[in-house]
Order: structure tokens, then C-alpha cells, then sequence
């Protein structure tokens, strides 16, 4: 499905070329859901926006179902069957809820099949189907209308990046059961960048990136008792990397 | 309905775009055509009647008239011509209506065309108007096609008017002078949008003034600007008494196209409380690349965000 071969990335800072990934190698398989977690600032996002093609690589190759995607823009990528859901939404003024459902599922959507996907996410959907996607949401809304866009999408690989960043605590109750029907309905591969124990918990295989390299990587049941031995699982990953050192 | 009589093609396309009419309209209406009067109905409460100088209309609706409406398009598809036009609204007592105006130019030839109209509305107690305006152009003519509209707004205790002004094509050169003053408990809500391209340059300004006690005036301007086209947005709120003013003016600049917004907000008044906000920006590139993750082109990204920002 998803093969990264040595994959690099750096960024030109005055001191020289600061290095944010480092020769990472990893394979998502058919039907997999893997979770990515790991300190901050390790390069996780990063890895993220290289799949989705925001990133350029400065060294090493993604291929997607046997297809070398190094050199696909965007909207390549996306037509091919690759998803991303934002850290950060964005927001715009103007294009209401059911514009962005529409674009995103690529099809003239009646109101009521988009409200769908947004009952999905546990949004009342006659109440934002019409709501202009602008400051007006809140975090954990436009989070949930994020999901809704991948969701709409149904492609082979969605790829979320830290779904629970920002939002409050009613609004990740619902998060944890759309990820967890997610997980029992799977149809493509699903690659999540989370620091949730609920959300790792659900993972069929682990990954950790720490200072730009992947530390670990490993079936679930594996990686997750390393990781909870210590008070959370960002300290946990800090140590990890610490060892593995 | 009935097809319209003295209305060809061209023009009747433009009727379609400036006030989505395909058919005479239910209710009063003043179809005015490369000048000229082309067809005009009154009906038991409103009364359409040629000013006796010649310069335009009155349009009459009787105090407590409810769910009718007005529809006074004009439509030019003769090059080089230029008109200036006065039309008076009296709208009375508890009167609740829609009236539709609009400006479509066809130019196809080589002289500028104009048309410059002046719209006058005088509200009474309680009285209700929504107000729409479109103003289209096109015509592969090097004339170019001029609208100058001008409205005055005068509204009585407790009277409601919500006006939305829509200029999206083809109108080479347009400069917008709208005022109104408010009495008493009245409210004025006005939404423009604007889109201008090519060498284009479109003006806008607005002088509202709130003269009555819990008076209120919202003014939101949303408009484009691409390739080489000019726009300039002046907006003054005028506190005279305890009040509400709101305006805001939200622009997206592209390629190499120049905007200004002139916010002014005067408070003659201890409790007249006005705010203005205007924001001018490219688009942002996350909204660009959200749209790409969702397969569409960088063409289509920006065409969608154009358009829902306009919507």
C-alpha cells in the first residue's frame, strides 16, 4: 500500500541545513491502522505532509500501491486515493459545511447524505450543514468537520494528523468512537498521528519517531507496554529514544 | 405569466442575469430598455408613473401593502448610450415588499456606454423593503460598460431595510454613493459583493447616518480583486444619537490588482456604539492546499474559494 524508503528532510536555517527527518523506512500495509506517536517535535507532522505530497523530500522515495508518488503534486496524490486531515483546519470564509462535504466526496451530495458523514463525527448535522466553515466554529468542531471531508473521501489512505490536538472533552468522546467504528468498518489503510492511549490502544501496529528517526515500530500489543510503563506516553517516547540511542 | 412583448433576445438574457425574470413578473414592475420605457405594470397597491419631466419614476406603494413586489431592471444593448435616471421609491406606513432593480449593459461596440441611476427610497413608520441589485456587463465591444448608481435612503420610526448589492461581471468602471438616514428604532442591513477583473475599477461608499434613538446600520462589504483591477471601499458610520453601526469590509487582492478601504466612524453621541472592521488579504495558502488534498486543482481551489467567499 504505502512504502517509504529512506526518506529525508531537511530545511535551510541560518546555522546550515537542520535536519527533521532522517532516513525513514516504513511500510503500511492493506487494511493496517497504524498510529504514529512519539515527542514533539520529532517529525511526525512532517512525515504526514511528505505523504500527502505538502512537503517535498529532500532525499528517499513514497510509493503508494506499487506507484513511485515521490514527484506527485497535491492533487495528484489526493486523486490517487491518499487523504489528509489537518493538524490545524483551515478555515474559510464563505464555503459553508456542505460545500466542503461536497468537494471533498466529488459528487453533487443531497444535504441529507452529506449530513451523514457529519452525524458520523458526532455533529448534529442540521445545525452546521449550512454554517460557513469561518471563526465562528470552534477547535473542536472544525475538527470534527475535518474528520467529516476524509471521511466523505472513503479513499485507500487517510492520514490524520494529531485528530485530538485542540479540541475539548466532549468533543473527544465522540472523536475516540469515530476512530473506533473507523477501526471496525476499515476499508483502506489508516495512518494516525496521535498521542492517545485510547487511539493507540486501537492501533494494529505502533510507530515512534523521535528526533527524526523512527525508534520503534511494531505490533501494538508490543509497543504499547513500553510506552505505558512511565506516567504518559510523551515521556515514555523520550525515554524510548533515549535507549535506542 | 406572459412572455414579454417588446424585449429581444440580448435583452432578455440580461433580464435574466440582473433580476432572474424569464417572464413578466407577478406583481409591479418598469422594464427599461436601451432608454426607453419597455413595458410597466401597477397593480391595486403600487403605482409606477413616469416622472413629468421625463427623467424617470415613481414608484408609489400604499401604506400597509404586504408580500408584493417591485421589479424595475434596465437593460441597454445599444453602444454609446448614456442615460442618467431618477427613480423615487415611497414606500408607506407598514408596508412589507421586495423590490428588484438592476443594470445589465450589452456593449458589443466601439463607445462607452452608460447608465447612471439614481434611486431614491423614502420608508415609512414601520415599513419593511429588501432591496436587491445586480449589475451585469459583457459585449466583446472595446466600449466600455459604466454604471454609476447613486442611492438615498431616508427611513422613518421603526422601519426595516435590508439591501444587497451584487456586482460579480463584466462592469468596466463603476462609482457607488449610497447614504441613509435613520430615524428612530430603524434598521438598515447592507450586504454588497463585488468582483472585478481585467483593467476594472469599481468604487464604494457609504454614508449612513443614525440620527434616532436605537437606530441600527450594518454594512458588509465582501469583494475580489484580479489581474489589474482597482477597487476603493469608504464607509462612514455617523453616531448622532444611542445607537448601533457595524461595517465591515473584507477584500482578497490577486495578481497584481490594488485595494483600499477608507473605514470612518464618527460618534456624536455618548451611547452610539460603532465598530468598524476591514481586512484585506490574499488567499491563504492552507485553504489552497486543503482543497488540493481533496483532488482539486490549484485552478479549482482558488475558483471555489473565490466563490464561496462571494456566495
Amino acid at each position: 500500500m504505502l512504502t517509504i524508503e529512506n526518506l529525508s528532510f531537511g530545511v535551510q536555517e541560518d546555522k546550515g541545513q537542520k535536519e527533521i527527518l532522517r532516513d525513514v523506512n516504513l511500510t503500511v500495509g492493506d487494511r493496517k491502522f497504524v498510529v504514529i506517536t512519539g515527542p514533539n517535535g520529532g517529525g511526525k507532522s512532517t512525515l504526514a505532509r511528505l505523504i500527502a505530497g505538502i512537503e517535498k523530500p529532500t532525499a528517499g522515495r513514497i510509493s503508494f500501491d506499487g506507484t513511485d508518488i515521490t514527484e506527485l503534486d497535491i492533487t495528484q496524490r489526493a486523486n490517487m486515493g491518499i487523504s489528509y486531515a489537518f493538524q490545524q483546519p483551515v478555515r474559510f470564509k464563505g464555503l459553508q459545511v456542505l460545500d466542503l462535504i461536497r468537494l471533498a466526496a466529488r459528487k453533487k451530495l443531497s444535504p441529507a447524505d452529506a449530513c451523514e458523514y457529519l452525524s458520523e463525527v458526532g455533529l448534529c448535522a442540521k445545525d452546521y450543514i449550512n454554517r460557513e466553515v469561518n471563526a465562528s466554529l470552534s477547535g473542536g468542531e472544525l475538527k470534527r468537520i475535518e474528520i467529516a471531508t476524509v471521511l466523505a473521501r472513503a479513499t485507500k489512505l487517510s492520514v490524520f494528523d494529531e485528530p485530538e490536538a485542540g479540541i475539548d472533552l466532549w468533543s473527544f468522546q465522540n472523536l475516540i468512537a469515530v476512530f473506533e467504528r473507523m477501526r471496525e468498518t476499515i476499508q483502506g489503510s489508516v495512518l494516525i498521528i496521535s498521542h492517545q492511549e485510547r487511539i493507540l490502544n486501537i492501533a494494529d501496529e505502533i510507530v515512534v519517531i523521535a528526533d527524526g528517526r523512527i525508534t520503534a515500530h511494531g505490533p501494538k500489543d508490543e509497543i504499547l507496554p513500553q510506552l505505558l510503563g512511565t506516567a504518559s506516553a510523551v515521556d515514555a517516547c523520550s525515554m524510548l529514544y533515549k535507549g535506542g540511542r | 405569466m406572459a412572455d414579454f412583448a417588446n424585449i429581444d433576445e440580448i435583452q432578455l438574457r440580461m433580464l435574466d442575469e440582473v433580476a432572474d425574470l424569464h417572464q413578466v413578473p407577478a406583481g409591479a414592475y418598469n422594464i427599461r430598455a436601451n432608454g426607453k420605457m419597455a413595458d410597466r405594470a401597477s397593480t391595486a397597491n403600487i403605482e409606477i408613473v413616469s416622472k413629468d419631466d421625463g427623467s424617470g419614476i415613481d414608484v408609489r406603494i400604499k401604506p400597509g401593502t404586504r408580500h408584493e413586489s417591485v421589479h424595475i431592471p434596465v437593460v441597454l444593448s445599444e453602444s454609446g448610450l448614456h442615460e442618467v435616471v431618477y427613480n423615487d421609491f415611497y414606500i408607506g406606513d407598514d408596508a412589507d415588499v421586495v423590490i428588484v432593480a438592476g443594470c445589465g449593459i450589452h456593449n458589443c461596440g466601439d463607445q462607452d456606454s452608460m447608465h447612471n441611476g439614481i434611486h431614491r427610497f423614502f420608508l415609512g413608520k414601520n415599513a419593511k423593503v429588501k432591496y436587491v441589485e445586480k449589475h451585469y456587463g459583457e459585449g466583446d465591444g472595446k466600449g466600455k460598460r459604466i454604471m454609476n448608481p447613486g442611492t438615498e435612503v431616508t427611513m422613518e420610526e421603526n422601519s426595516y431595510m435590508e439591501m444587497e448589492m451584487v456586482q460579480i461581471k463584466g462592469v468596466d468602471s463603476t462609482k457607488r454613493n449610497t447614504t441613509a438616514d435613520l430615524a428612530a428604532g430603524a434598521k438598515l442591513v447592507i450586504r454588497e459583493r463585488l468582483l472585478t477583473h481585467g483593467t476594472q475599477y469599481a468604487e464604494s461608499g457609504f454614508v449612513v447616518n443614525l440620527n434616532g434613538d436605537d437606530s441600527s446600520a450594518n454594512v458588509i462589504s465582501r469583494s475580489v480583486a484580479k489581474d489589474e483591477s482597482r477597487q476603493l471601499f469608504l464607509s462612514e458610520i455617523n453616531g448622532n444619537a444611542r445607537c448601533a453601526g457595524h461595517s465591515e469590509c473584507d477584500a482578497i487582492i490577486m495578481d497584481n490588482a490594488k485595494i483600499g478601504a477608507v473605514p470612518k466612524i464618527t460618534a456624536n453621541d455618548i451611547d452610539a456604539a460603532l465598530i468598524h472592521e476591514a481586512a484585506i488579504g490574499k488567499i491563504a495558502g492552507e485553504q489552497i492546499i486543503k482543497l488540493m488534498t481533496l483532488g482539486l486543482t490549484e485552478e479549482e481551489a482558488e475558483a471555489q474559494i473565490v466563490n464561496g467567499f462571494l456566495k
